[in-house]
């Protein structure tokens, strides 16, 4: 008997079982599809995080209250307040003591329920600022204007919004100088910004400036800020403008053990390199999760190999009665889990690949090409492995006994 | 008839092609416990089984299925094999067909010691000598009528369009010509054992053995299956069959009955229908 028909009596095999082809075929499907896309979910949310990251610019430094980590700082006593507030932003615009700082934003973080004409939406990141803090930030206003240095001295309630908070409340009205209301106070828009392209986790269109002032005037109270965002003149004085910013509020804050300061100040970079530290335990987990995808995946393969050919092993009694060869019966069910193997991989890379093109919980998958080399290569050895050892092990039998076999 | 059967005019469908059967099979000693002369092979008989012993399990669990079956059959000769259940008849066909090993005793097929053979020759011996023709039919599910019958023949390496045309012949001659396309599930049990014969016989094996082949048939099917047994025994093909059936052993022109392993009456009858 000649391959060309070994490999057509394989292809008979398959086609003559469609139900356990296809579900052999699905096994693998999915195998290395949960493979490929987990690690690509993965890969996406820690791509999602440097992104952020990177799109806050090099220029601008961050600056959070709290001490370090393990930096015991339990003598920064409760006599002195050193939250950051508004009050420190004249300070570090001085451009004696900071000379190398371009411009002092306060972040003051609200959630807000914005309602217009009874539509409501709830903004994700309604900021109270100064307009420094759209070039900080890289946002541009796309119709209208933003609010002025005027509007924050005079706590106007104006506000300039992103494009999806737009959408979402006017629809195809033009916002401007239209009035919302945001948990029961009036604001006035004045602008909406330009489209941002999205990362990931959060949509950075879902935002909403306005003065700081109104903003603890409405919403917030006269609290602490949540941060600072500090833009140096150009980005090689970034580490200059660091080091101004901490003995200005060193100074300010009345710090005197300079080891456990009450604020960080951390510029992207190193924003970078402590996410790198975060992409790396990421890729850590995502190995773990892989190997596990990938060892409940075989095992799934493995079952449904081990099923198939040990339903046949009668069918293999039959066939050595009428004369096949051992090595004539090895070959064709060799084959059938070649092409079953072969055909659920690369099905499951496509349906990986389809899957990918989706958010999924809030992240864009981004695929790993070594993912589908593992994947495929483990799912399709393991396929054929359990494809056809079985099969062999059937083929050794004596006829009788593989034909006496429930 | 008494006697070996040594006809003349032997139909050489078994003889030298099949016989010959590559050189696999040219090279395998013949036995010479039988052999008389320079023509023993010739003379020597299809099936030849001296003091077949066949033991399953061990210790306790021990069973003794064959208790040394000295049997010969002669070409062209239609044996019926009777018993009870547990008498061993079974065991005795499956080591006839090369599906089992005995436990100790020699077979000869057409001369050949079988337990000399390797698993290739044995495979070749099982396509090319031996039609077997089991109670549960044994078709291979979801593949038509013809793809069944042509499969000893892929086997045994003919080429496709010969193939098509020998299955479809062999098909004709058990009445199931337009049956051909219909898979295993659709034909009755009758029809399914009738292509399970076609199987047998497409290769034009000199021994056919049928195990039981009318236990799972209604009377109408039995007979049609009979009929084609008995054409093709005066066809010249040697045909061992075992049965439960008095009316079915009675187209057999010999009678052998089992009980417990051993061979208790081996009669000739009146020729057969």
């Amino acid at each position: 008997m000649n391959p060309f028909e070994t490999i057509r009596f394989a292809l008979r095999g398959v086609t003559a079982n469609k139900l356990r082809s296809s579900l052999t075929v699905l096994g693998m499907l999915i195998g290395v599809a949960a493979v490929i896309l987990l690690v690509a979910v993965g890969n996406g949310s820690a791509k999602t995080v440097q992104a952020r990251i990177a799109q806050l610019g090099t220029t601008t430094l961050t600056v959070t209250s709290g001490g370090r980590f393990g930096g015991g700082n339990n003598n920064t006593t409760s006599t002195q307040n050193t939250s950051l507030s508004l009050a420190l932003v004249p300070a570090l615009q001085d451009k004696q003591s900071a000379p190398h700082v371009a411009s002092v934003s306060p972040v003051i973080d609200a959630s807000a329920t914005a309602t217009y004409a009874g539509t409501s939406h709830t903004i994700n990141s309604f900021v109270g600022t100064y307009p420094s803090y759209l070039g900080a930030s890289n946002y541009s206003v796309a119709s209208g204007s933003t609010f002025t240095t005027q509007d924050v001295a005079q706590g106007r309630k104006v506000v300039v919004i992103g494009e999806t908070v737009a959408s979402d409340l006017f629809g195809t009205v033009d916002p401007i100088d239209k009035q919302i209301t945001v948990n029961g106070a009036l604001f006035t828009v004045v602008g909406v910004l330009d489209a941002k392209d999205s990362t990931g986790l959060n949509d950075p269109n879902d935002v909403a400036l306005a003065p700081a002032s109104a903003v603890q005037q409405t919403l917030t109270g006269y609290g602490s800020l949540s941060q600072l965002l500090v833009e140096a003149t150009s980005a090689d004085t970034v580490s200059q403008a660091q080091s101004e910013v901490t003995s200005v509020l060193n100074e300010k804050l009345k710090v005197t053990n300079t080891a456990s300061e009450p604020f960080q100040v951390r510029s992207a970079s190193q924003l970078l390199s402590t996410s790198e530290d975060t992409a790396h335990t990421f890729t850590v987990l995502l190995g773990a999760v892989a190997g596990i995808s990938l060892l409940v995946g075989g095992i799934g393969i493995t079952n449904i190999m081990l099923v198939t050919v040990t339903e046949r092993t009668r069918e293999i009694g039959i066939r050595k009665a009428l004369g096949a060869p051992k090595r004539t019966v090895l070959t064709q069910f060799l084959i059938e889990a070649t092409v079953l193997s072969v055909i659920g991989g690369l099905l499951g890379v496509l349906a990986a690949v389809i899957g990918t093109q989706f958010t999924i919980v809030g992240v864009q998958p981004v695929i790993v090409p070594s993912s589908i080399v593992l994947a495929l290569g483990v799912s399709v050895a393991i396929g054929l492995f359990f494809g056809s050892y079985p099969a062999s092990r059937a083929a050794s039998l004596r006829p009788i006994e593989a034909l006496r076999y429930e | 008839m008494s006697g070996p059967v040594l006809d003349p005019d032997w139909p050489p469908m078994a003889s030298a092609p099949l016989l010959g059967a590559g050189a696999t099979l040219s090279t395998v000693p013949v036995a010479t416990a039988t052999a008389g002369g320079p023509a023993a092979a010739e003379y020597s008989p299809v099936l030849d089984v001296r003091k077949l012993v066949k033991t399953y399990g061990t210790g306790e669990a021990e069973v003794h299925a064959l208790r040394g079956v000295s049997l010969t059959v002669q070409r062209g000769e239609y044996v019926a094999i009777m018993g009870a259940s547990g008498s061993g008849k079974s065991t005795l066909m499956n080591i006839l067909g090369c599906l089992d090993v005995p436990t100790s005793g020699r077979y000869l097929l057409d001369g050949v010691d079988v337990s000399r053979l390797t698993d290739r020759q044995l495979a070749l011996v099982r396509n090319r000598r031996i039609g077997f023709v089991f109670q549960a039919f044994n078709l291979i599910p979801r593949t038509s009528a013809l793809a069944n019958v042509e499969l000893p023949l892929a086997y045994a390496g003919v080429r496709a369009g010969e193939r098509r045309r020998r299955a479809r012949a062999a098909l004709a001659m058990v009445g199931l010509a337009e049956r051909a396309g219909h898979e295993p599930s659709q034909l009755s049990g009758g029809q399914q054992q009738r292509v399970a014969v076609a199987r047998a016989l497409v290769t034009a094996p000199a021994l056919v053995l049928a195990d039981e082949p009318t236990g799972n048939l209604d009377t109408e099917s039995t007979r049609d299956v009979l009929a084609v047994l008995d054409r093709l025994n005066q066809a010249g093909r040697t045909i061992v069959l075992i049965t439960h059936e008095q009316d079915v052993a009675d187209h057999a022109g010999r009678l052998i009955r089992l009980v417990d392993g051993h061979i208790v009456t081996d009669v000739r009858q009146g020729a057969a229908a």
